[in-house]
């Protein structure tokens, strides 16, 4: 679409030291097909090199420039946004699930909206709005969903008839509609004139653009970026930037230090028109049909559609492929099925005269989010790609976090969900990527229920019991490619198929999960929790010590056998990682963190540990596997099987011992759960997995043992108030946010990373604090469940989101977690939050545009569960002592 | 009595096989796409076996359909046995070294096939011992003759075909100690079969065939239209050339006697086969081995008769007739199938049906719009029509099946009359085999590109 404007761009010859370039675009254009290739030669060093002339790009060139780097160089290996830039729709739209991506989204258009007046370059910005119609109820959920979000945002959106529909849109077919989703301020606008604005203003600010010049690989010394090598020579350099697009995998492959960028490229295609009789006015609103697979916007007074096909068709998967991006063929009887989409819509089209099918290809990621970051094993080497179809839209948000990572060490928000380093090596096989993107792909206007799981790539890590545990009627779940079970499905019951089974209302597993939660509440359950990343730190003197009393934020000077709950924390005090670390001996540390720290933890470490060869990291998560006893009765099960008192008083809580259950000797037993009940963590050997498991289920048997899953997990550490990394932690949540003061050595004297943060906070207060609701209106068998991600009013105003929720069975009500920020009602400045701001409030949830009345607390129920619990019972494992 | 279409489909549908070769991401770089087979029985149990590998330790793939008569046990061991006589016979000496010497160590052996099967398919479990010994004593022959030259392929068929009928032969005499396996060797060695064998390399086509199964190649001319080749000779009473030979290897004082009624010795439709011992052992032989063989076999009175006019055996053998192909672009498929099929269809139908309903899936002309106006209803409805074409048309996923449902059901025009398939299908077991014979189809595909592209290289 965007080639018809570029054509008149594309022959400008980039120079950041003239400042007349337009003027010379002009009477180049006739004369550049003669004009010698490269007049500019490149430079020797500078201090960043960015590989990719698209949005992606030229965005990190901007903002970088902007915030005040100027020796920065950008190469193009062809002409500048003539990739997948140059193809794309333009459609700017802020309707995102994540809500990091809706934030990017929202930055994007309002830079946009201004680039014109900033650069002199024509970006084609109009402010159309868009409406995304709901064929079905569901669907018109998950647009609610998206609606209260965007509202609280400061979006404008509402939720709107199907008659309004067709007020705002002549051509619509209504028939089929139940509702729609209307953001009047989303845009259209030519990416690529958006992306050469964006280069302009690089450029004015001393980026130096060449085009024509293609990276070959990434010279890397120490484990840090040293050069660039292109056809051109080497540039030496500190950062370098792979905005590669659908080559980023590769370029990433290229050198001797690979960097994995999981992503894959998939055809796509759209339709150009002739223009209407009564040509389309250029503000007509866009429409996305999710239902039908389509979005149609108006072009050029025709219409330009295109969709997410159920079969996509992947390619390049061997690599870079030397046929042109533009050689691409049309594959009309592909798109069959988003045309007849499309004139079901708009049935008036049918006497429209095609211009051009165009196939233009795009990159998608394993779990349909982008790629933004630096590379766990380059430093220096950062990444932005695999936009998922929506560069366009992130690309203005994407460019600026990624600048203030570069410049500030971390962006301003917390982009974890986007971060390159939630993936590792096991997410680059080339086969996986192909097959996981053709799910992904469908997936952008399929139906996203809670708790949806990916269905190709699987099985690819599996704990030794995996055959076992299935053949009991595991039903599983995928976490850094590790499988996990979510629950038993009990012999002789049957559960709906997986299609059937997507419900934004109470689920069919809910009288399973139940059923595990009571028998970890009043006997025993074991649940395989393998997956979790486990690292040993050793040292040969105290340096092992002594580097993670300065890394952890709680004390781990305790006894050899303790056990310690403590974040890893960032300057700010953020938890970069929450862990529990085991005192093996004097020297040496055994650290438990979440499945998908295996690469963030991993790197975050490395580059913190002194350099020192007597100092030694391991990653051990694939020698043990992990179960956990959990319930009153655990205790009676592991001392009948080994033979030793496991009271309280022999074992006490936090306590780390090896000892021998059944035959298998040297299991790591600790006194520990992530739930809040009692029992134990056992770290065995992955030989004797299958041996103890087999001695536990024996000997439990005759205390009602069973197997549980994660869902029986969740539920209980929710209703224990149970703050979970990654879900309700990140970099941008501390603990005195949390309530977790009691797990930080501030009194200790002890210098450690965040320190300093954490003690301004204690001084001055906090400005969020992470509070567990109640809903008490909320029935749970006919109205919405909560997710996630729903807004939180206090007293009528928007104060924060959820970030976890779970049906309690103890207390038979919904719990949802969230952080709770106190606006100022006039200037909407954050003010700081106090125990009193919390408890003195009404609270609402909003689950989809219904409001439900919840009652917060800061703390949970102890007493209530403490009724329950048998009297000899072992100490609770105090996630939240005060 | 009537089935309904659906009844129909799981009729023929039963035995249906597909295999396509892995794709590098287009870029297969094999000069087989891949094949389709199907059987449909008249007798019951069905006689006629396929087989289907990749070699592994050579290039290049084996496809072979064998029409077993006077029971199925002879198809089915060469079924089992053939290829791997063939593989063997293609390998180098080093290869055949390393692999006796893996087998002599204990250690594990290199695979040999890749065998692509349907459920079905089956392997005797009881006589792989057994087989897999003959075949050792084989490649170590092989080994000490080691000739030092390259290995023709032409020769390694017809080698591969004599050997193993040799040694269907003599286990039958040797016989074995364990009594089931006793009676299975002899059941082997007097039942017979046919072999229609294709070995595909690169552009090398080579067709090896014993009896009256039948290869044909399926070309598609430049105007589009399709014509056949046929690869094989059948080796039966209509064959001049066959009838001479056979004549040629008797005495004259036989002549008459050879061939009677079409049959040998008045007998036998087919003229080469393997197994049928009958016709290949001496007088004495058969009786001897009758009289110590198990009390089923001296009570089959099948076995016990001895041909009439016979005083000079062997009459049979076992040896193909091998043609050797090169491959070209317009070479779009390959059709083996016994004489159940070409029984009821010429080969120029058989053609014609398999091409176009290859074409019709899988190289339907892809639109352009170029410079035209067109609408996008008007491209709805082309697309649409397109779409219901592939549907409904060619409700087959296989062309082995496709070809079958045409050559039971089709009427004088030639289309398939769904009622006639429906009462050819459900015709009562005894009654099977007096309308139909059994069919068994392999339809191998070419890969065009690739074989220009190897064309272009030679």
């Amino acid at each position: 679409a965007a080639g018809m404007f570029l054509r008149l761009l594309s022959d400008v010859r980039w120079r950041a030291a003239n400042p007349k370039w337009r003027r010379m675009t002009c009477c180049r254009r006739s004369a550049s097909s003669t004009a010698e290739p490269h007049p500019v030669s490149l430079p020797a060093q500078a201090q960043v090199v960015i590989c990719g002339g698209g949005i992606m790009g030229t965005s990190v060139a901007y903002h970088l420039s902007k915030m005040g780097w100027k020796d920065i160089v950008l190469l193009e290996q062809g002409r500048l946004a003539a990739g997948t830039t140059r193809f794309c729709a333009g459609i700017v739209s802020t309707a995102r699930q994540v809500s990091i991506e809706l934030k990017m989204a929202d930055y994007s258009n309002k830079l946009y909206q201004q680039l014109e007046q900033e650069t002199g370059v024509n970006t084609g910005y109009v402010k159309t709005g868009s409406i995304s119609l709901a064929q079905t109820q569901d669907r018109l959920i998950s647009l609610k969903r998206i609606a209260s979000s965007l509202n609280v945002m400061g979006i404008p959106c509402e939720i709107i008839t199907p008659k309004q529909v067709a007020q705002l849109h002549p051509l619509i077919n209504i028939h089929d509609l139940v509702g729609a989703m209307y953001v009047p301020e989303d845009a259209l606008v030519s990416s690529a004139n958006v992306s050469l604005a964006l280069a302009t203003a690089a450029s004015r600010n001393g980026v130096q653009i060449h085009e024509r010049t293609s990276v070959s690989h990434v010279s890397v010394q120490k484990g840090c970026v040293a050069a660039v090598e292109t056809d051109r020579g080497e540039i030496k350099c500190q950062y370098f930037v792979n905005c590669a697009g659908q080559w980023a995998y590769e370029l990433g492959h290229s050198g001797e230090e690979p960097v994995n960028i999981p992503l894959h490229a998939c055809e796509h295609f759209y339709l150009l028109t002739h223009p209407l009789k009564e040509p389309l006015a250029s503000n007509l609103p866009t429409i996305v049909d999710p239902d039908g697979r389509i979005y149609i916007r108006n072009w050029q007074g025709g219409i330009l559609s295109g969709g997410f096909e159920k079969n996509p068709k992947p390619l390049f998967t061997e690599g870079r492929n030397q046929l042109e991006i533009h050689n691409l063929q049309e594959d009309w009887d592909h798109f069959e099925p988003l045309l007849s989409a499309l004139l079901r819509r708009m049935p008036d089209l049918e006497a429209l005269q095609i211009m051009q099918l165009v196939n233009c290809p795009e990159s998608f990621t394993p779990d349909m989010r982008c790629i933004m970051g630096e590379s766990p094993a380059v430093r220096g080497y950062f990444v932005l790609a695999g936009m998922n179809s929506a560069g366009i839209s992130y690309g203005g948000g994407a460019g600026k976090y990624l600048a203030e990572w570069m410049v500030n060490g971390y962006p301003s928000e917390n982009v974890w969900p986007l971060d390159l380093k939630r993936f590792g090596t096991l997410q680059s096989s080339r086969t996986f990527l192909r097959h996981r993107v053709m799910e992904v792909m469908p997936l952008m206007y399929d139906l996203k229920v809670p708790r949806w799981d990916f269905q190709t790539g699987r099985q690819l890590r599996t704990s030794p019991l995996y055959d076992r545990l299935d053949a009991q009627g595991a039903r599983w779940m995928e976490k850094h490619g590790f499988e996990r079970v979510k629950y038993f499905v009990p012999p002789g019951k049957d559960l709906l198929d997986l299609d059937q089974s997507k419900t934004f209302y109470k689920p069919d597993w809910f009288d399973i999960v139940g059923s595990e939660v009571k028998c970890c509440k009043e006997a025993v359950c074991v649940i395989d929790m393998s997956s979790f990343t486990k690292f040993e730190i050793s040292s040969t003197g105290d340096q092992a010590l002594e580097s993670l009393q300065y890394l952890f934020s709680n004390d781990l000077d305790v006894p050899v056998g303790h056990v310690v709950h403590t974040g890893m924390l960032n300057e700010k005090g953020g938890y970069e990682n929450d862990c529990s670390i085991a005192r093996l001996s004097k020297r040496s540390f055994f650290m438990i963190s979440p499945t998908d720290q295996q690469v963030h933890c991993w790197a975050w470490l490395k580059n913190r540990l002194p350099d020192d060869s007597n100092l030694t990291m391991e990653d051990v998560t694939w020698k043990y596997t992990a179960l956990n006893l959990i319930g009153p009765r655990a205790v009676d099960v592991l001392s009948e099987l080994s033979y030793a008192p496991m009271t309280p008083e022999h074992f006490p809580s936090l306590f780390c011992k090896e000892m021998s259950v059944g035959y298998a000797n040297g299991i790591r037993v600790m006194s520990i759960t992530h739930t809040g009940e009692p029992g134990f963590m056992l770290y065995i050997p992955i030989e004797y997995a299958l041996h103890v498991y087999n001695e536990v289920m024996n000997m439990g048997q005759k205390y009602g043992i069973r197997n549980a899953g994660y869902y029986a997990l969740r539920s209980l550490r929710i209703e224990k108030f149970f703050a979970f990394w990654g879900q309700d932690l990140d970099a941008f949540t501390t603990p005195m946010e949390c309530g977790r003061e009691f797990q930080v050595k501030l009194e200790k004297g002890m210098q450690f990373v965040g320190q300093e943060a954490l003690l301004e906070q204690k001084q001055n207060g906090v400005y969020k604090r992470f509070t567990m609701f109640i809903l008490e209106d909320h029935d749970t068998d006919m109205d919405l469940w909560p997710w996630w991600g729903e807004p939180i009013f206090r007293n009528g105003r928007y104060v924060g989101k959820t970030t976890s929720s779970a049906y309690s069975y103890t207390l038979e009500r919904h719990v949802c977690l969230g952080f709770v920020q106190h606006f100022d009602e006039k200037t909407g400045e954050e003010l700081v939050v106090t125990t009193d701001f919390i408890n003195q409030g009404e609270y609402e949830i909003d689950i989809a545009g219904q409001r439900f009345q919840a009652k917060a607390k800061l703390y949970p129920f102890s007493s209530l569960f403490a009724q329950r619990r048998r009297k000899d019972e072992v100490e609770l494992s105090g996630y939240q002592r005060e | 009595f009537y089935l309904t279409p659906p009844q129909v489909n799981s009729i023929l549908k039963a035995n249906e096989y597909s295999f396509k070769v892995p794709e590098f991401d287009g870029k297969n770089v094999s000069s087989v796409l891949g094949f389709d087979s199907n059987q449909l029985p008249a007798n019951a149990p069905i006689e006629d076996r396929r087989s289907a590998a990749t070699c592994l330790q050579t290039r290049g793939m084996l496809l072979g359909v064998f029409d077993g008569h006077a029971g199925c046990a002879c198809a089915q061991a060469v079924s089992e046995r053939l290829f791997y006589y063939i593989a063997v016979s293609l390998l180098p000496h080093e290869t055949l070294l390393e692999i006796e010497n893996a087998v002599e160590s204990g250690r594990a052996l290199l695979p040999i096939l890749q065998w692509h099967k349907h459920p079905n398919d089956y392997f005797s479990k009881e006589a792989s011992k057994l087989y897999f010994n003959s075949l050792r004593t084989y490649w170590q022959e092989l080994i000490d003759l080691n000739s030092g030259e390259t290995t023709d392929v032409k020769e390694a068929l017809i080698n591969a075909f004599k050997r193993l009928d040799n040694d269907i032969s003599l286990e039958a005499q040797v016989g074995d100690p364990n009594s089931f396996l006793n009676y299975l060797v002899l059941r082997v060695a007097f039942s017979g079969a046919t072999a229609c064998v294709a070995h595909v390399d690169g552009v090398d086509l080579h067709i090896a065939n014993t009896g009256d199964s039948r290869a044909m190649l399926g070309v598609q001319e430049e105007d589009g239209s399709w014509s056949a080749v046929t690869l094989s000779y059948d080796h039966n009473a209509q064959n001049k050339h066959e009838v001479e030979r056979v004549k040629m290897e008797h005495p004259k004082s036989e002549e008459k006697n050879l061939v009677k009624q079409d049959r040998l010795l008045g007998l036998l439709m087919p003229f080469r086969a393997f197994g049928d011992v009958k016709f290949k052992w001496s007088i004495e032989l058969q009786k001897r081995v009758i009289e110590s063989g198990p009390d089923q076999l001296n009570d089959n009175e099948y076995t016990k008769f001895i041909p009439p006019n016979y005083h000079t055996p062997p009459y049979l053998t076992a040896e193909p007739e091998v043609i050797h192909h090169k491959l070209r672009p317009q070479d779009k498929f390959l059709v083996l199938a016994t004489d159940g099929l070409w029984e009821t269809m010429h080969r120029q139908d058989v053609a014609r049906i398999v091409g176009e309903y290859l074409t019709g899936v899988h190289h339907q002309q892809p639109i352009a719009v170029g410079g035209y106006k067109v609408t996008l209803g008007q491209m709805h409805g082309l697309l649409a029509e397109r779409r219901a074409r592939i549907s409904s048309v060619f409700e087959d996923q296989n062309a082995a099946t496709h070809l079958i449902r045409h050559a039971v059901g089709n009427n004088e025009f030639g289309t398939v009359d769904h009622e006639r398939l429906s009462k050819m299908l459900s015709l009562p077991e005894e009654l099977a085999r007096m309308y139909r014979d059994d069919i068994t189809i392999i339809v191998v595909q070419f890969n065009s590109h690739v074989i220009g592209a190897c064309q272009n290289e030679e």
